[in-house]
């Protein structure tokens, strides 16, 4: 419990380090909020009266309690390009960004559960090595190629889909988990090579060990060994990986997105940056760090929980 | 005993070269001008004259391929080598002394590494614009932490060991025990995470450069050429294929490389 308190403070200091720090890094960036919205035309009384009331006379720390405030309130500002409230843009993208990595997240663990399981019981066989060297070749492609391979064969060659077809969940709900199944594949089709290997490698490691041939001389089937004894502790290291591979889908997303044509929260942060849109910029950051550091504290959390020794 | 034949470290080892080899030799001569438009062979099929074909401006893919393996070997070499040389000097020194400024560094550190580096790259990115030499910058910052933080743990393992304080009874300053004593057997540990640090490097700089902000056009890039066949993925498909597999080729040398080290030092 002391443990568990201790952690969710450290997170809660981490999360205010970082949120001090981008909102330090797009102050420090040269360019002027309100020239940005007045315009080259504005006069400096124009300007100098906006800027007091946007704020920007104010102390640094007097303005990011400010900016805080509004954010945990769930204010996240204006958008310069779209003069539109940020909440509301990026509302709309969350689920879309969200369900494609949690689509993918749940095939990539599916996945390497049943593949490091497999192989680390046919240790040696025919299968396993194809499987490893697959396993190799895949743990090579970036995301964003494995999403056009996907795109190209599965959807252009086998028409299974038919890429940029993107359909809106208000719309069809069913075609837009169909849809999502593509890229989300693309995403997870690397990373579970990873975690399979490193399942494989830890499973293997553990079967070796003593309290598993005790297991066995009592009269345990291979079977039972596997499942009741030697899997749990073999998935520790392949949990923090897991936690890592979910925090960096979040980021894989961005791009195969793109490949995907599909408008989630990849899409507006390009364009953001492209238009120098900061407080867009500045809210998805700031969000998905958030995503990633809470991802960080719950796996820490999982492992006190299936491992009590660790402190 | 027989000795177990290697194969990581020999199907690394030749791919790592042959892709070296390919770089070095596009520094001096590549088949055509990679930026040279040839409105008659626009979409050309993979013949003699382009054995790889020619993009929608009738530029020898080819050519580009190799010019663009040379540009992302170019930004992960500087990434990591960043990465390195910053990560080796914070993690000595936090690791070999400790105390206040340890427990700073490595919060900080902490920060920075729960970020996934492309994010971070592309905070700097909208802060620094795109190019190569930005791109540089915004990955080997991202970087540090991860050298920092394992040179750190080796320090901290070192520093009490016996050779360190025979070091230092015979009046050995500071910094020659760090850097002459103690770095040099970081060196394994080191070696390894340079290869894995090359390849995420390679991955994040086509993935950036796949999303338009990296390497900047006319100069050739992986990820962008993968970006622009994607319009023509239906009439030609190898246009997005061969870029995709030079990366593919590059990260697996290093890869099996990496492994096959690893697999030798483990005996």
């Amino acid at each position: 419990m002391k443990y568990a308190v201790r952690k969710v403070l450290t997170m809660g200091v981490t999360i205010l380090v970082v949120s001090f720090l981008v909102f330090l890094a797009f102050h420090i960036i040269p360019g002027d909020p309100a020239l940005a919205k007045l315009g080259t035309q504005a006069t400096p009384e124009q300007l100098e009266q906006l800027r007091e009331e946007m704020g920007l006379n104010d102390p640094l720390p007097v303005r990011f309690v400010r900016w805080l405030v509004a954010f945990v309130q769930g204010d996240m500002g204006t958008s310069y390009s779209y003069q539109m409230s940020v909440t509301q843009m990026i509302g709309e993208k969350i689920p879309i960004t969200l369900t494609m990595g949690m689509m993918a997240f749940g095939m990539m663990v599916g996945l390497s559960v049943v593949l490091g399981i497999y192989t680390a019981k046919h240790n040696g066989g025919v299968i396993d090595r194809v499987i490893c060297v697959l396993n190799q070749l895949l743990m090579a492609v970036p995301p964003f190629f494995s999403g056009i391979l996907i795109s190209w064969g599965l959807g252009l060659m086998l028409h299974l889909f038919v890429p940029g077809s993107y359909v809106s969940y208000t719309k069809d709900r069913g075609g837009f988990f169909y849809y999502l199944l593509f890229p989300a594949a693309a995403i997870a089709l690397p990373k579970c090579a990873m975690a399979a290997k490193l399942l494989r490698s830890s499973l293997i490691e553990e079967l070796k060990k003593d309290y598993i041939r005790t297991a066995f001389s009592r009269g345990n089937t291979v079977n039972g060994v596997l499942y009741a004894h030697a899997l749990k502790n073999a998935l520790m290291p392949v949990i923090t990986f897991w936690g890592m591979a979910l925090a960096d889908m979040l980021a894989g997303s961005i791009i195969v997105e793109q490949v995907f044509g599909i408008p989630g929260m990849g899409r507006i942060l390009l364009t953001s940056i492209s238009h120098r849109d900061y407080p867009v910029v500045q809210a998805i950051i700031v969000l998905i760090a958030v995503w990633v550091i809470v991802i960080n504290t719950l796996v820490d959390l999982i492992y006190k929980l299936v491992d009590p020794r660790i402190s | 005993m027989k000795k177990k034949y290697n194969y990581n470290l020999m199907t690394g080892g030749i791919l790592t070269v042959t892709m070296l080899l390919l770089i070095l030799i596009s520094v001096f001569y590549v088949p055509y001008d990679p930026d040279k438009m040839d409105s008659t062979a626009k979409l050309a099929k993979a013949s003699f004259h382009h054995i790889m074909g020619c993009d929608q401006f009738g530029r020898d893919i080819f050519s580009r391929v190799m010019k663009g393996c040379g540009n992302t070997f170019f930004v992960a070499a500087g990434t990591v080598w960043m990465g390195t040389v910053f990560g080796i000097l914070i993690g000595s020194f936090t690791g070999y002394y400790g105390g206040i400024l340890d427990e700073v560094l490595m919060r900080i550190n902490d920060t920075i590494f729960a970020f996934p580096s492309i994010l971070l790259a592309l905070v700097f990115v909208s802060l620094l614009g795109g190019g190569k030499y930005q791109i540089i910058l915004a990955l080997g910052i991202a970087f540090i932490p991860s050298f920092a933080r394992i040179v750190r743990s080796e320090f901290i393992r070192c520093r009490e060991l016996d050779y360190v304080k025979s070091a230092r009874l015979s009046g050995a300053g500071s910094l020659r025990i760090m850097f002459v004593h103690i770095l040099p057997n970081t060196r394994n540990v080191l070696f390894s995470a340079i290869l894995i640090g090359f390849n995420n490097a390679v991955l994040a700089e086509s993935g950036m450069s796949f999303l338009g902000i990296g390497v900047q056009p006319p100069e050739a890039s992986l990820g962008r050429m993968m970006s622009e066949a994607q319009t023509y993925l239906l009439t030609r498909p190898s246009m997005a294929l061969f870029p995709g597999l030079m990366i593919l080729w590059m990260v697996l040398g290093f890869a099996l490389l990496g492994e096959g080290i690893s697999e030798r030092q483990a005996g």
